[in-house]
Order: structure tokens, then C-alpha cells, then sequence
């Protein structure tokens, strides 16, 4: 065994990471909470074009998948860059398309990036609506692509705009397969909210190292560097869970990483904001594109306790 | 990037488990903490050593199996599923032996090691001292140059099972103070019945016998018992220190078994919802664990040397087995008030751990310092 990611997956993992430090993502994320989407599907097409999309696809329907490792490695870039966009969803919607029969037709698309996905149990919020193409809702019957949205609302995190989806539409699937969806859901999630722990640490760390008062900065008190240590050690054991469940795809191991991810982001989200102090609770500084998220990626696709529960019945 | 077990490695899984079976004590031992568990358990060590089970990732010629470290873990994992007894020799085996395999001489390996492997020579560790604990290099015990040797004298304390060990291996001040506290230490190794040491017991929260203090009076140590240069200590002990907190104190398979038994407690007393998130935060947290030290290993494998990283381990293990503990007594209710259980003795096991092999806010300050470079504050 060796379970690390190899030599390949190394790279493509830091070739995102480029290419998204050269994107401006942050701008990017402003302009799609007010609804301006030009940039965010300019930065689509780019994430499309490394593949990303393509990996939750199989290859007999323009993808280059199904491969949860390297999905995971992706979404720990995408969530450290704050990409706004139903990212997760058109992963999960690959993976509840496949398999499907005639409703595979729409697989090739979410591969190129040639169409956004959202996607929702009947009556909840589906992320973006308003932006993606294909609207999936699961209802009882199965299936549906929905004919519409109603309103948006704005989210915690402003870069997530919530719709709920029209009723009715065409039956897709009569039996589609939610539980590997929902699998795909968590792990894309659990990796995402990952890469914005990671962040969030990432510029905690830099601020507090230059930020001085009483006359040193103040990364140099202990009550400071302890909180930060807590929060790189709760990363660092949430990373192999989301791996490992990339590579079992097993419901609780995936349930397990989304619980340990969720909360290590969030933990890291508190401590990122205490230790900037006022700076960070303003709308304007980057950092509360981050914090947001880490607060609401917490409760996407299952609760801290709806995940807890699955470990709990994976277990013999 | 894969988990999958080479069908070698599954082969060695499956015969460590199948001698584990078949040789594992149906009643858990006395207490290793006490003086008749204490020989209960030296005889378990050579039933292990025995058929080569006690020391599976050493050299076979100290009497391992030269495994591995995924074969160690997997062995790991098997021991504590079969809920084996708990290791008398851990001072010795997960401290002294990587030392001494790493800085030791030929000859010391050699009269050491074996002896160890069979739990003949029990060791205990003396590093701390009254006034020596987080700020471990102001040792003040000394080692006086002799002929053919030295002579110790000082006091240690907090040393584990010293009350029932043979030998223990600790710092001494050898040289004149340069200014700096961690040059002019020997590393010596001695032994706890020589002239002139007093082992004291000291009883831990639980009143068990585990720990001691140690007076020593001019005891004399010959030169061959020194490990590495002396005046050179300071380095080798952070090297075994390292190995503590790291990969070899306290194996995953340790929380996954316990985990599991937590789990099946709160199952068998009706799955109570109150404790539902914290028994499944165990089952998480000792899975963490395990795919961790899974990476850290294949890292170590790829020939990558661990550094301040194994201070990640130390606080998370810790911390979980704390946690874990908790949660069954609190599952067990009143009965968890029981002394002498054995959630109860892992409990109150389970408080050292943030405390010894260095506390928690000292592993805090190197994962701040070293992995997150934030400035020195204005320790040492
Ligand atoms: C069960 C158990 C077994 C042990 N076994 C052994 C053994 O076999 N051999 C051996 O040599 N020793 C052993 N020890 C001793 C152990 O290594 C020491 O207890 C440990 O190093 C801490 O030292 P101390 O107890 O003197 O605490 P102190 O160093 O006095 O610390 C007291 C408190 O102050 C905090 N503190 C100290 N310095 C700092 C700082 N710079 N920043 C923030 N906080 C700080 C500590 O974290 C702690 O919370 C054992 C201890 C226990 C509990």
C-alpha cells in the first residue's frame, strides 16, 4: 500500500492551484454574489478545461472517471482559491446521471463544462439555480429536470445563491441511484470545505505574523499560536479521512471525512476571525469569503450529525 | 494512491492473528502497574518473544522479524483487536531500542536488546526531574568522569514502572556549563539495583505503584553504558523523543480497537441518542488516526525523514483517547464510578496523556513554531 497521492496526482493538484492563484478568484466570487456571472463562467470553462468535471464522469460519456481521489484533491483547490459556483452539485449530478439510461445524454456536457448542474431534494434549496442549466430535483417518482426557480435568496455565504426549484418537468429516472450521488455530494463537500480550512489558516498565519502590537506580532503569544496549532491539527487529521474516503467511497468512511472536514474548517474559521480582530469581521476584506463558506458547507449535504448518524450504522 | 494491503502483508496479518488467537489470555492479566501484574505480564513478553511476536519490526538478529513499519502496524492493529495485554516494555522498546539502533554501538545492541525483546530486562526511562520537566535540558543530576566509567548522582522522578524495572536510561550533566543547557549531557544507561540508587514508588491518581523517584549516589556506570559521544546527549534524546510522540508510542491500533469495544458498550446499553455524536467522533477520530499514520508511514517509506510533525500526533492521540474514555463512562453512568474496570483504568491511563512525552502546550509550541513558523515567544 502506499497511500499517498502519486507523482500525477501531485501535479495536477498544484497545476489548478496555479492556475486559480492567477485567477483572481476572489473578485470573481464578489461578482457572482451579486449575480454577475461572466467571470465565474469564464473560470468554469478553465476548471473544465483542467478536467475536473470530467474526472466525475465516466469515459464512455466524454469523461475521464470516475475518479474520487483526484475529484478530491481538486475540490481541496477549488475550496482554498473560493470558487463560487455549483461545483459540487454538477459533480453529484454526474454521478446520479451514470447509469442512468437515456439520461446519460447529458453527461458530456458536465464534462466539458458546457453546463452548469444544481441539484435538490424536492422542497430544499438548490444551490445557483438562477446560473445553472440543468436543474435535477429528486422527488418521490424519481428524477425530474425542473422547468424553473423561484426566487433567490441570499445565503450565509453570499457567493451560494439559494433557489428553490419549480415542481413538475420531465421524469428522468424513476430509481436514480441518490445514494452514490449523496457519496459523491459529501466527499466533493468534505474536500472543498478542507481547502477552505486550509486557507483560512494559511492567511491567520501570515497576518498574525506581521500584525504587531505591544510591541511584537502578536503570532508570537502563546494564547494565539496554541488556537492556530489546534486548527492545523484538526486539518491535518481531516485530510487522510477525505482521501481515504476517496479511495473506499464507502457511505461512512465519506460521511465520516464530511464530518471531520466540515468541522475542522469551521473550528478554523473561528479562530480566523478572533485572531484578525475587527479586520476580519468586515465585508470587504477577502477573508469573509472563506468564513462564510466554512459556515455553510457545515450543514450542506448532511449535518455534522446527519454524517455522525452514518458512521454510526456503517459500523457492524 | 491506494489502502489495499499487499496479499503478503495480508498473509503476515493473518498469522500474527491466528497466533494471537490461539494464544492470547482468556482473563485479562492483574495490572501491569502492580508487582504481581508486573511478573504476569514479563512472562506474556516471553510467550510473545517466544514464537517472535514481541519486537516484530526489529533486526532478527535481536530477535524480531525485520517487518517493517505497515507490517508493525498491521501487527498492531491485530494485537490490540485480540485484546492482548498492555506492553511492560514500552519504555524500553518504543525509547531506548530506536536509540540505540540508531546511535548505539554494535556491542550495546547486542547485550541490550535481546534481553529486552524477551522481557528479561525490563526499562525504565529516567529523563525528568523536580525541577527538570517541560524545561528538561536544566537537568541538574550529574555524571562525575571515573575510572573506566562515571559516577551518577541526583535525583530523577516520574520515571513509569520504575518501582518494578531493572535498568533505566536517562541524562546526566557531564560537562562544565558552556551558557547553554543542552551541551555537556551524557546519555547513560544503569541499572536500578546498583549501589547506591533508591527507587522510591510513588502512587499515581489511582494509587497504583507505577511510578518512582530515583536518588542516586554516586552509582557507577561503566564506560560501555554510555550511548553515543558523551557531552552529546542532548541530541540523541530528541532524536528517541521524536519516535515517542511519533510513529512508535502509541499505534493506531490501540484507538481502533478501543473505539470499537466503545461502540459495542453503547450498543449493548440501547444506543442512547445523548451519546450518539461522541461515540461516532470516536469510531472518526480513531480512523483518522489510523489513515494519518498510514500516510505518515508510506511517507517514511518513500525515504522522507519526520520532523515536528510527529508533535500533530502526540496532542491528537491524546486528546482522542481522553475523549473515548469519557464517553464510555458516561454511557456507563453511574457504574462507570466503578474503580477497577477496565474503562475505568483506561480512563484514569488516559489522563497522563496530554501530560507525559511531553505536554500538550509544549507540542502546541513546536507545531506553531516549526510547522506554522510563527515567531518564538519568549520560552528557552
Ligand atoms: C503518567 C506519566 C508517566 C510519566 N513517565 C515518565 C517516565 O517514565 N520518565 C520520565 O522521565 N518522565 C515521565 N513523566 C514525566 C513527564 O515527562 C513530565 O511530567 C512532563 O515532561 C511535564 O513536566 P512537569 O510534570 O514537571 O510539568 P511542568 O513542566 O512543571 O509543567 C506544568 C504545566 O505548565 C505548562 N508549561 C510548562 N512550560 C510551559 C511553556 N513553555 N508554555 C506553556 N505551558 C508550559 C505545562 O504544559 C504544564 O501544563 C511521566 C509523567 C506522567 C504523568
Amino acid at each position: 500500500m502506499c497511500f499517498l497521492p502519486d507523482a500525477e496526482q501531485r501535479a495536477f493538484a498544484q497545476s489548478l492551484d496555479t492556475m486559480l492563484g492567477k485567477a483572481g478568484t476572489p473578485a470573481v466570487a464578489r461578482d457572482w454574489s451579486r449575480g454577475e456571472r461572466t467571470g465565474g463562467r469564464a473560470l468554469w470553462a478553465r476548471i473544465a478545461e483542467a478536467g475536473v468535471f470530467a474526472l466525475a464522469v465516466p469515459q464512455a460519456h466524454g469523461g475521464l472517471g470516475p475518479r474520487p481521489v483526484e475529484v478530491a484533491l481538486a475540490f481541496v483547490e477549488l475550496g482554498r482559491h473560493a470558487v463560487p459556483g455549483p461545483l459540487v452539485e454538477t459533480v453529484a449530478a454526474a454521478a446520479l446521471l451514470t447509469g442512468a439510461g437515456p439520461a446519460e445524454r447529458f453527461l458530456a456536457d458536465l464534462a466539458s463544462g458546457g453546463s452548469m448542474a444544481t441539484l435538490a431534494v424536492e422542497g430544499a434549496y438548490a444551490v445557483d439555480g438562477d446560473a445553472a442549466a440543468l436543474r435535477l430535483v429528486l422527488g418521490a417518482d424519481g428524477l425530474r429536470l425542473s422547468p424553473g426557480h423561484g426566487p433567490v435568496r441570499s445565503s450565509l455565504d453570499p457567493a451560494r445563491r439559494l433557489t428553490r426549484l419549480l415542481p413538475g418537468g420531465q421524469l428522468l429516472v424513476p430509481r436514480p441511484p441518490v445514494e452514490r450521488a449523496l457519496s459523491w455530494a459529501r466527499l466533493a463537500t468534505a474536500a472543498q470545505a478542507l481547502g477552505v480550512g486550509l486557507a483560512l489558516l494559511e492567511r491567520t498565519v501570515a497576518y498574525v505574523g506581521q500584525r504587531v502590537q505591544f510591541g511584537v506580532p502578536v503570532g508570537s503569544f502563546q494564547a494565539v499560536k496554541h488556537r492556530l496549532a489546534d486548527a492545523r491539527i484538526a486539518l491535518e487529521f481531516a485530510r487522510p479521512l477525505v482521501l481515504g474516503a476517496a479511495v473506499t467511497m464507502s457511505a461512512a468512511d465519506v460521511a465520516a471525512a464530511k464530518a471531520a472536514a466540515c468541522e475542522a474548517a469551521y473550528t478554523t474559521a473561528r479562530a480566523a476571525l478572533q485572531l484578525h480582530g475587527a479586520i476580519g469581521y468586515t465585508a470587504e476584506y477577502d477573508l469573509s469569503l472563506w468564513l462564510t463558506k466554512a459556515r455553510a458547507l457545515r450543514t450542506a449535504w448532511g449535518s455534522p450529525d446527519d454524517c455522525r448518524a452514518e458512521v454510526l450504522r456503517g459500523r457492524p | 494512491m491506494d489502502l489495499a494491503h499487499s496479499p503478503a502483508d495480508e498473509a503476515f496479518r493473518a498469522e500474527a492473528r491466528a497466533w494471537l488467537h490461539a494464544h492470547v489470555p482468556a482473563a485479562a492479566l492483574p495490572s501491569l502497574e502492580t508487582a504481581e501484574g508486573f511478573a504476569a505480564h514479563r512472562a506474556w513478553e516471553a510467550e510473545l518473544a517466544a514464537d517472535g511476536w514481541s519486537v516484530v519490526n526489529w533486526p532478527a538478529r535481536f530477535g524480531g522479524r525485520d517487518c517493517g513499519l505497515m507490517r508493525w502496524l498491521l501487527f498492531e492493529e491485530e494485537y490490540y483487536a485480540a485484546g492482548a495485554p498492555g506492553r511492560v516494555g514500552q519504555n524500553g522498546v518504543s525509547l531506548l531500542a530506536p536509540t540505540l539502533l540508531e546511535h548505539g554501538t554494535e556491542e550495546q545492541r547486542a547485550r541490550v536488546l535481546p534481553a529486552m525483546a524477551r522481557g528479561e530486562v525490563v526499562w525504565a526511562q529516567a529523563w525528568s526531574e523536580p525541577e527538570a520537566g517541560s524545561d528538561l535540558a536544566s537537568l541538574r543530576a550529574r555524571a562525575v568522569r571515573a575510572d573506566g566509567g562515571w559516577r551518577l548522582s541526583g535525583s530523577k522522578t516520574w520515571s513509569s514502572r520504575a518501582a518494578f524495572a531493572d535498568r533505566a536510561f536517562g541524562l546526566f550533566r557531564s560537562g562544565p556549563g558552556t551558557g547553554r543547557p543542552h551541551q555537556g549531557l551524557t546519555y547513560v544507561m544503569f541499572d536500578l539495583r546498583a549501589p547506591g540508587v533508591t527507587v522510591r514508588p510513588v502512587g499515581r491518581l489511582d494509587g497504583k505503584p507505577a511510578f518512582a523517584e530515583l536518588f542516586l549516589d554516586e552509582v557507577f556506570v561503566p564506560d560501555e553504558d554510555v550511548i553515543g559521544e558523551p557531552g552529546g546527549g542532548w541530541r540523541i534524546a530528541m532524536s528517541t523523543a521524536a519516535d515517542e510522540r511519533g510513529l512508535t508510542l502509541r499505534s493506531p491500533g490501540r484507538f481502533l480497537a478501543a473505539a470499537d469495544r466503545l461502540h459495542a458498550l453503547w450498543r449493548e446499553r440501547g444506543s442512547p441518542q445523548a451519546t450518539a455524536s461522541r461515540v461516532a467522533d470516536a469510531l472518526i477520530g480513531a480512523r483518522a488516526y489510523q489513515l494519518f499514520t498510514y500516510a505518515t508511514a508510506s511517507r517514511f517509506l518513500a525515504g522522507e525523514r519526520l520532523g515536528a510533525e510527529s508533535s500533530l500526533n502526540k496532542v491528537f492521540w491524546s486528546e482522542l483517547d481522553i475523549a473515548l474514555h469519557e464517553t464510555a463512562l458516561d454511557v456507563l453512568g453511574a457504574e462507570g464510578e466503578a474503580v477497577g474496570t477496565e474503562w475505568a483504568q483506561g480512563y484514569v491511563f488516559a489522563l497522563a496523556g496530554p501530560i507525559y512525552a511531553g505536554t500538550n502546550e509544549i507540542q502546541r509550541d513546536i507545531v506553531a513554531e516549526r510547522l506554522l513558523g510563527l515567531p518564538r515567544g519568549r520560552r528557552g
